[in-house]
């Protein structure tokens, strides 16, 4: 088997054996959106026209809890350092790492995102169009906030730091995808927004590696 | 030319060159804000549709235009590190950010403090604000993981590292309001149009932008000089220097 999917099979197996720490991010998320209507008051009306932004934001602040999911272990018990130095392409060792974590908690949250669009009354239009964009977005958020989490990973508290670095990356694709979900709840057409999120990703998958192969190299370079 | 540039890399080499240019710098900048301020303030016929609040056109426009430029040098800085590792790079990296996020953020205020009397709202979420608020942030970031790899040998090229990736935002705010129709005018000055205002309410504006890029490079040599002081301050010279003080 090749570098990457040995890479894939192992991190899937070591999340699947500590699923609470997968689970965690996946809970925070319902927990967040469930404090809406507490919040705001439950008139469906109300809540049909937030929930879009709200659930987005819920899916991208639970995202950036889950990136510990991705270096921290490896690094704490010096497996990461003996991936470094082993000459294994390190880019590839990082998409293997966004694709577990992907697997593990974007795809997860896109399959809750019906649940919650119950929860908050969202509409059949916006739902499928929320799905769609969360689906494409999931593994540029992944991207995105790898380069943060290797960024921060030599540090002993990192959380909210990655959070800081991270959001700043996360704007565009957010604003591109709540307008894609709003313009399919009025009937607009959605294509242009589908070819935007499409370029996003396709632009992270080339870039966002390069910069956390140099980031993983810098937090294992003593 | 290449041997001047390489010997200008040496922080002391450096240090001592600039003690030369920075009273120049210092005054230049000096004379050219007070001259714009005052002539836009004084001797720029108001506006016919915005009256006398257009004034802060000349606070805002520089401002903004700095914020991005900034953001550009500090990349710029950023990738010369990453490549020669140059230390003073890594230093001029360093220096920028706080400055960066502190004329971004006056192009902010100013621009809320223009948009209440024209637009009637201090603050909207288009194209271009929003980006330029994400710009803000971006200069935080950096601040902010700079302080949190406190001194370790790696935060150098950690921060050399952010400053590239966020440097993908630039082109999107540069562009933003020719993308998007927004409620933010377009630029005021291109490289190869002629300005759409009257001669005498573009020349106060480019003075003004002349004397901000002259004061942000005032302010950027100063900061320089006691990074490399502090950085350098367990090597003789600047002992020497200290001591001479």
């Amino acid at each position: 088997m090749n570098f990457y999917l040995r890479t894939l099979k192992r991190d899937l197996s070591i999340h699947l054996r500590g699923l609470s720490e997968v689970i965690n991010p996946l809970v925070f998320f319902v927990v967040v959106i469930s404090l809406f209507p507490l919040g705001l008051g439950p008139s469906p009306q109300q809540l049909s026209e937030v929930a879009p932004g709200v659930i987005w934001v819920a899916a991208l602040l639970a995202t950036l809890m889950s990136m510990d999911l991705m270096f921290r272990d490896d690094f704490s018990d010096g497996s990461l350092e003996q991936v470094v130095v082993s000459g294994q392409p390190l880019l590839v060792f990082v998409l293997a790492k966004v694709t577990a974590h992907w697997l593990m908690s974007g795809l997860p949250l896109v399959l809750l995102v019906p649940v919650v669009g119950l929860v908050m009354f969202v509409d059949g239009d916006s739902l499928q169009a929320m799905v769609v964009s969360l689906l494409l977005v999931s593994p540029t958020l992944s991207l995105l906030g790898a380069i943060g989490a290797a960024l921060t990973v030599s540090l002993a508290r990192g959380g909210l730091l990655v959070s800081i670095l991270v959001l700043p990356l996360y704007v565009p694709v957010l604003v591109l995808a709540t307008a894609m979900v709003q313009a399919a709840g009025s009937e607009a057409e959605i294509a242009g927004y589908v070819y935007w999120l499409l370029a996003a990703l396709l632009a992270s998958v080339t870039l966002a590696p390069l910069a956390v192969a140099a980031s993983l190299r810098l937090a294992v370079d003593r | 030319m290449l041997k001047w540039f390489h010997r200008l890399g040496s922080p002391k080499t450096f240090f001592e060159l600039s003690s030369k240019w920075h009273p120049w710098l210092l005054g230049l900048s000096l004379l050219s804000l007070v001259s714009g301020v005052a002539w836009a303030l004084l001797f720029v016929p108001p506006d016919y549709q915005q009256g006398n609040s257009v004034r802060i056109m000349y606070i805002h426009v520089p401002a903004a235009i700095l914020a991005q430029s900034g953001y550009m040098m500090m990349a710029g800085a950023a990738a010369v590190f990453l490549i020669w590792r140059m230390k003073l790079a890594d230093m001029a990296v360093a220096a920028i950010a706080p400055l960066g996020a502190s004329i971004t953020f006056l192009a902010l205020v100013t621009g809320a403090i223009w948009g209440k009397p024209t637009w009637g709202t201090w603050w909207v979420w288009d194209a271009r604000l929003t980006s330029t608020l994400v710009l803000f942030f971006l200069y935080v970031g950096m601040i902010a993981l700079r302080s949190a790899l406190d001194r370790q040998a790696t935060a150098g090229r950690a921060c050399a590292i952010l400053a590239l990736v966020g440097v993908v935002n630039l082109p999107i705010i540069k562009y933003s309001v020719e993308w998007w129709f927004t409620l933010h005018q377009p630029a005021s000055f291109s490289l190869t149009e002629k300005p759409a205002m009257p001669a005498e309410m573009w020349m106060p504006l480019l003075l003004m932008v002349i004397a901000y890029y002259l004061f942000f490079f005032t302010a950027l040599l100063s900061r320089l000089r006691n990074e490399i002081l502090d950085r350098e301050r367990d090597t003789d010279w600047v002992r020497k220097w200290v001591a001479a003080q």
